[in-house]
């Protein structure tokens, strides 16, 4: 009976070394994607039926609650800001000189005609806040061994039920995520690439966005430059500096 | 005779009145219901037609795979080189530029922040050029609960439950947020110039209308527009003509290997429309032979009943020497009368209903939930000339085959039986 009991107990370990357990990826994989705060700018190439069209930006972010965009070109968009404050979120139109707050359905827009909607922006929350995972593979995806999780939402207010992520099996960045509806229909891809190691973390610079349901060829998101922790005056999340 | 047989039926209630009745009752009910159903379509279409549809409408092809979802990307482009091919091409039709979007209607506080938003439909017409038409056939004038129609660039009208909800008044600014044509984000504030509300549910939810040049440029819409709308200049649809035209241009101008080509589609061929207007043609015929066969039942079994309380009366007859054949003949007489009386006091008491639903409507707001199609939320009748015989002859018909039917029954009678019937 002992020696069974010592069986099954190192076979449980063997197991357990083999193959890292999933909640222990997600943070680390966390570890490298937020951080206390960051300021990067970026540029997003959005590639309609029609036109393509590059938008650049910078942004500031502190934790996972306040965020602050400029957008810097084209001039049409030139000098429109977004705040995001906890679940709130307001744009400053420099045309009009009015800050408009977003809600309801409007959050499930798309942003600037991307493939990115205003939710998406907005959850930010850590996965392993909202998701129960679990290691359902290993695959090779261009050329980096990767770690597959399968993705539950434990919670009720998540965009996505359901997510499935390649995760870098020696950096720990997602390199490829799909997002499912309740129903299983695949929502949105995001492939992650050109990963870079950034104040000592590993990070990827470049993102496609392809919204599943929607014609074009996706979204791509650029990191010109990211900078971690450093200082931003507290008056950046403030719904005045949106007119300044 | 018809006098004899008059006086028979007046004096006589229980030979006429259930006939009467009966027939009074079927007639109005077909006089009624035909002109509600005729009013309640006309009406939906000539609404959808005048705001959505046109008579005919042309659209690129790719906008047209995704209209519910108003995709400006893939609007039209050169309008006003298509305009002026649709006019000189198409001289008996009036052509008009419409754009439609979507988004947030904002209601600034005095700090210019939000103090209360809805979603909007947005529509575009042309609203400032003289002779445009869209006006009237928007019939905007009327619509207006409070203010004035825009007067300039800028100004905008909204409905008045919107404003309602959120307490805007002519003179005030709103905000409508969305997305341009090339997916940057669109803010344009407006003046309200006045509040409207058209007695539609879809429209009156939410809606803002605006010139079509303010829309094109903030929606960054140069020389763009997301449908082109032809209408009949008479006004009314013609299935046949509006094929003619449609043939005519989308062998001319349309491209099936270019998605930005322009496509144009007939009224019938749009949100389920063809069903939707066999069904209004076919409604009255409908109802009318039902009615006749209805009404032949219930007619016959009480000419049946009739018979069975008049066959004494059937049976001396055939003895005083009456024939058979002219008993039979005096009783469809008889029938005549009551079904004309019948269907003369139906249509009468049908037609001052049409005319009272005409005027008054039904409210049907409450049940109109979220419909693709517009529906009027106010239901009226409308009286047409032929509600003055739609009903009529039916009831005349379904009388005389009733009695006809249960005049067969004079034919059996014998008159030897008659005497051992007067024994007993």
């Amino acid at each position: 009976m002992k020696k069974t009991f010592f069986l099954v107990s190192f076979m449980i370990c063997l197991t357990g070394f083999g193959e890292p357990e999933a909640d222990m990826i997600l943070n680390k994989l966390d570890k490298n994607m937020s951080s206390r705060n960051r300021i990067f700018e970026s540029e997003m190439i959005i590639k309609g039926r029609r036109t393509t069209r590059t938008i650049t930006s910078v942004s500031y972010s502190v934790g996972l609650k306040q965020s602050f965009t400029e957008y810097l070109s084209p001039a049409r968009d030139k000098g429109t800001k977004m705040l995001k404050l906890e679940k709130q979120l307001w744009i400053y139109s420099p045309s009009t000189d009015r800050i408009i707050q977003i809600s309801g359905h409007m959050l499930r827009q798309s942003v600037m005609g991307s493939d990115l909607s205003y939710e998406d922006m907005m959850d930010d929350r850590k996965l392993t806040d909202l998701y129960s995972a679990k290691v359902v593979g290993n695959e090779i995806l261009d050329g980096r061994n990767t770690y597959v999780l399968e993705l539950t939402a434990r919670v009720e207010d998540v965009a996505y039920h359901k997510q499935k992520i390649w995760v870098d099996s020696e950096r720990f960045v997602p390199l490829k995520q799909e997002m499912f509806a309740r129903s299983g229909q695949l929502l949105k891809r995001t492939t992650l690439s050109d990963v870079r190691q950034v104040q000592g973390r590993w990070f990827p610079m470049k993102i496609v966005y392809k919204d599943m349901l929607k014609d074009g060829d996706g979204t791509e998101f650029r990191m010109i430059n990211v900078k971690f922790d450093q200082e931003i005056p507290d008056h950046i999340f403030t719904k005045a500096a949106l007119k300044q | 005779m018809i006098r004899f047989l008059f006086k028979g039926i007046i004096r006589d209630k229980s030979r006429s009145l259930l006939p009467v009745i009966v027939v009074a009752l079927g007639v109005f009910l077909t006089v009624f219901m035909s002109g509600f159903m005729k009013g309640v379509f006309s009406e939906a279409v000539d609404l959808n037609a005048k705001f959505t549809t046109g008579h005919v409408k042309i659209l690129t092809r790719a906008y047209a795979e995704n209209e519910g979802q108003l995709p400006n990307d893939l609007a039209l482009l050169d309008v006003k080189k298509l305009m002026s091919q649709l006019t000189s091409g198409y001289p008996d039709m009036e052509w008009v530029e419409r754009i439609h979007t979507g988004g947030l209607l904002d209601v600034p506080d005095s700090q210019g922040e939000t103090m209360g938003q809805g979603q909007a439909v947005g529509t575009a017409v042309n609203l400032l050029s003289p002779g445009s038409g869209e006006v009237e056939r928007m019939n905007l004038q009327k619509s207006l609960v409070k203010g004035l129609l825009p007067a300039k660039q800028g100004e905008a009208l909204i409905s008045d439950d919107f404003a309602e909800r959120f307490g805007v008044a002519p003179g005030d600014e709103v905000t409508l947020f969305g997305s341009t044509m090339n997916g940057s984000m669109m803010f344009q504030t407006f003046i309200v110039s006045g509040t409207l509300r058209f007695g539609s549910t879809m429209l009156d939810r939410g809606a803002i209308f605006m010139d079509i040049l303010d829309a094109q440029t903030a929606l960054d819409m140069s020389d763009g527009a997301s449908e082109v709308l032809g209408y009949f200049k008479d006004g009314v649809y013609d299935d046949m003509k509006a094929q003619q035209v449609q043939n005519s241009f989308n062998t001319r101008y349309s491209n099936e290997s270019d998605e930005f080509s322009p496509v144009m589609s007939r009224l019938v061929e749009q949100e389920g429309f063809g069903d939707y207007l066999k069904l209004a043609d076919n409604a009255s015929a409908i109802m009318v032979s039902v009615f006749i066969f209805a009404m032949s039942i219930v007619l016959w079994n009480t000419g049946l009943l009739g018979g069975l309380r008049r066959y004494s009366e059937f049976g001396i007859r055939l003895a005083l020497g009456e024939e058979k054949k002219h008993i039979y003949k005096t009783t469809i007489y008889e029938a005549l009368l009551i079904g004309t009386i019948g269907s003369v006091i139906g249509t009468a008491i049908g037609l001052g209903a049409a005319y009272y639903m005409q005027s008054h409507g039904l409210d049907m707001s409450a049940f109109i939930g979220n419909v693709g199609m517009m529906l009027p939320s106010v239901y009226r009748a409308e009286v047409t000339p032929s509600l003055f015989f739609i009903g009529f002859f039916p009831g005349l018909i379904a009388t005389v085959l009733g009695s006809a039917l249960a005049g067969f029954a004079i034919y059996k009678r014998r008159t030897s039986q008659l005497f051992h019937e007067l024994e007993v």
